[in-house]
């Protein structure tokens, strides 16, 4: 699903760059739920960026779901962005004038989709993140753990390919972050792709495959034996 | 363009801050609304000066002969000449573009007595001698009977069109006027239609006590032969009597044996000349409402432009959300560009509604106070009323334009960091 080839990325700050990602080799296959993990600063959230279309790598290849991913203009990364990828970010970045419905709707209003099919499917996928009846609450009357299943229910709604979260559970407690892993572990279930970034041991656990960044490199890649959520919800 | 959710989200996006959203909304209402009311004061007074010159028909010129102050073809100088009838017929055949061509005989005027008799009653009045035409260049209302026509001119009919100040002075306020006789100069002529003239300046009360009869009959009957005392000449619309007018003169001297470089034989009134004149201050006049108005204008849209700065700028953030949810940038650009130019044109209507209003006060309190002199219905058209509302559209799409553009310019991932 995705393949990454010698990936450099370096960040000019004044006169010094900092390079940050130095030779990144990696590839996820389809239904794999992959922890990236590293102190700040490893580049994790860097290479996360990269993964979704956010920031462009200096060299290097990569290539998602057979697509070629380089010398893309804004207007075609934002398509790709709408068709292949979800996002889940730690401070949830939902659109806090619309209602749950309708920031779940928002990937689907892009893809043009007629108002009213956008909002059956935008119930549907929360009531699969079981929010079903605060559809029409502003994200300012949700609790964090709500507002991140919503990001998640939004993330799903466009069918994407592959799912990133940029640590999903940094700012939930712990009882929340079991439920949204819990969550993330059923959508990882039905057969999507998924990475998180997370620097939490026991979250990261929860995953099947844990990848170690350090100083921009890959120091350890490996299977782990998924932790299911539910044990602790 | 006509989609819902984008029309809600600008909504909300105005709705969010009432206050700023209001004040900003204000200046572009300052700017049309001044615009719109120097429109309609020039309007106003252009109306006024117009209603001066009355219907008549301003393409036009008058022309009488003089003395000759040159000796020509040995013809002396300081000899008396006049047009004659048939030098209406060499005007047509020499200068194209002409509409109308009216030969006119007078009596009375400022020397007049009184020359006209209804039973006791006597009167002095402008007495013409016209052809049919005369009314399409001095144009006047028949009230009841009818106007002069050329079975008149042809059978020398002695028959007159008086004017509602003549009637009011020769006649009973009940009295049957068509049909009655009434004696010019001992000569007596039947009444066969009265007219009213559109005019209201200080010449009104003379328009309206005049006479016409039929050009041959007042020549006969005035002893005036084959002269003709002056001629109203009124070119084609699309042709400029100023432009024709030396040719219709040098024509004249030609005929009448006068030297070219004879000035002063020939006298004239430009009527198109003078009503020229002050239609280029008129012209001049809108130019500098436009200006100053667009100018006023020009600070609101600033103001507005400003405004949609700071909306991008706290929007920074839910912008990158949206960018990283696949938005493309064309369609937040349009967002942006479709706010700043709907708050533009709600407001600019707001301004042109309230102009409108203000103008029609103005013509209330006119029209309650009886006319002012030189001022007479300030209004703008719908022409204008179009013209500000282009205006406006473009005003907005530049006022949007930098701040979309800045919208698009921060890169998603920087947008999404900012707090």
């Amino acid at each position: 699903m995705i393949e990454i080839k010698d990936l450099h990325k370096s960040y000019k700050m004044g006169s010094n760059s900092l390079h940050v990602l130095k030779g990144i080799n990696f590839s996820v296959d389809k239904g794999e739920l992959v922890a990236i993990m590293g102190s700040s600063g490893s580049g994790k959230s860097t290479l996360l960026n990269i993964l979704g279309m956010l920031d462009v790598a200096d060299t290097g290849d990569y290539t998602l779901d057979g697509v070629p991913i380089k010398d893309m203009n804004e207007t075609k990364a934002a398509q790709y962005r709408n068709k292949f990828l979800g996002f889940v970010f730690q401070s949830f970045n939902l659109i806090n004038y619309k209602s749950a419905m309708e920031n779940v709707a928002l990937p689907l209003y892009y893809q043009r989709m007629p108002r009213k099919e956008r909002q059956e499917k935008a119930l549907k996928y929360l009531d699969q993140v079981g929010l079903k009846e605060w559809a029409t609450h502003l994200p300012s009357e949700l609790s964090g753990g709500q507002k991140q299943r919503v990001a998640i229910a939004r993330a799903m709604a466009a069918e994407p390919k592959v799912l990133l979260a940029d640590e999903p559970t940094g700012a939930l407690d712990s009882t929340t972050s079991y439920e949204v892993m819990d969550l993330i572990q059923k959508i990882n279930d039905e057969g999507n792709t998924i990475l998180v970034v997370t620097h939490e041991e026991d979250i990261a656990h929860m995953c099947k495959r844990i990848v170690h960044l350090k100083d921009g490199v890959i120091v350890e890649d490996k299977k782990v034996k998924q932790v299911r959520a539910s044990a602790y919800v | 363009m006509f989609n819902r959710d984008r029309w809600k989200e600008i909504l909300e996006v105005l709705t969010s801050n009432w206050f700023r959203t209001v004040l900003t909304a204000f200046g572009v209402f300052w700017g049309i609304l001044i615009l719109i009311i120097l429109l309609a004061a020039g309007k106003g007074l252009e109306n006024g000066i117009k209603a001066d010159f009355g219907d008549i028909a301003t393409n036009t010129m008058f022309m009488w002969t003089r003395s000759t102050t040159k000796a020509y073809k040995g013809l002396p100088k300081g000899r008396d000449f006049n047009f004659k009838l048939e030098d209406v017929q060499s005007i047509r055949d020499n200068v194209p573009n002409l509409r109308f061509i009216s030969p006119r005989n007078q009596l009375g005027g400022f020397r007049g007595g009184g020359n006209v008799v209804r039973g006791i009653k006597t009167g002095a009045y402008n007495i013409y001698g016209d052809y049919p035409e005369i009314i399409n260049q001095d144009p006047m209302t028949i009230t009841s009977g009818r106007f002069l026509n050329h079975n008149d001119i042809n059978e020398k009919r002695k028959i007159a069109i008086i004017g509602n100040g003549v009637k009011n002075d020769l006649y009973d306020l009940d009295e049957t006027v068509l049909g009655t006789y009434i004696k010019i100069q001992g000569v007596n002529f039947m009444v066969v239609g009265t007219y009213k003239k559109n005019s209201n300046d200080g010449d009104g009360e003379e328009g309206q006590k005049q006479i016409f009869v039929p050009f041959t009959t007042f020549s006969q009957a005035f002893n005036r032969g084959n002269d003709v005392g002056w001629m109203a000449i009124t070119a084609n619309d699309g042709s400029s009597i100023t432009s024709l007018k030396e040719d219709i003169v040098n024509s004249m001297k030609v005929k009448h044996k006068v030297h070219p470089d004879d000035d002063r034989a020939v006298g004239y009134f430009d009527l198109y000349e003078q009503y020229n004149r002050v239609e280029s201050l008129f012209g001049a006049m809108g130019f500098i409402a436009y200006f100053v108005g667009i100018l006023v204008l020009l600070s609101g849209i600033i103001g507005v432009s400003n405004i949609m700065l700071i909306v991008v700028k706290e929007r920074t953030k839910e912008i990158g959300i949206r960018r990283a949810l696949g938005e493309d940038p064309w369609s937040i650009k349009k967002q942006i560009l479709m706010e700043s130019i709907f708050l533009t044109i709600i407001s600019g209507m707001a301004g042109i509604t309230f102009g409108a209003l203000f103008i029609y006060g103005v013509n209330a309190i006119l029209d309650a106070n009886g006319p002012v002199d030189m001022f007479l219905n300030p209004s703008v058209s719908l022409g204008v009323v179009v013209a500000a509302l282009a205006i406006l559209i473009i005003s907005g799409l530049l006022a949007g334009f930098i701040p979309a553009q800045s919208a698009i310019k921060v890169r998603p991932i920087d947008a999404l960091r900012t707090e």
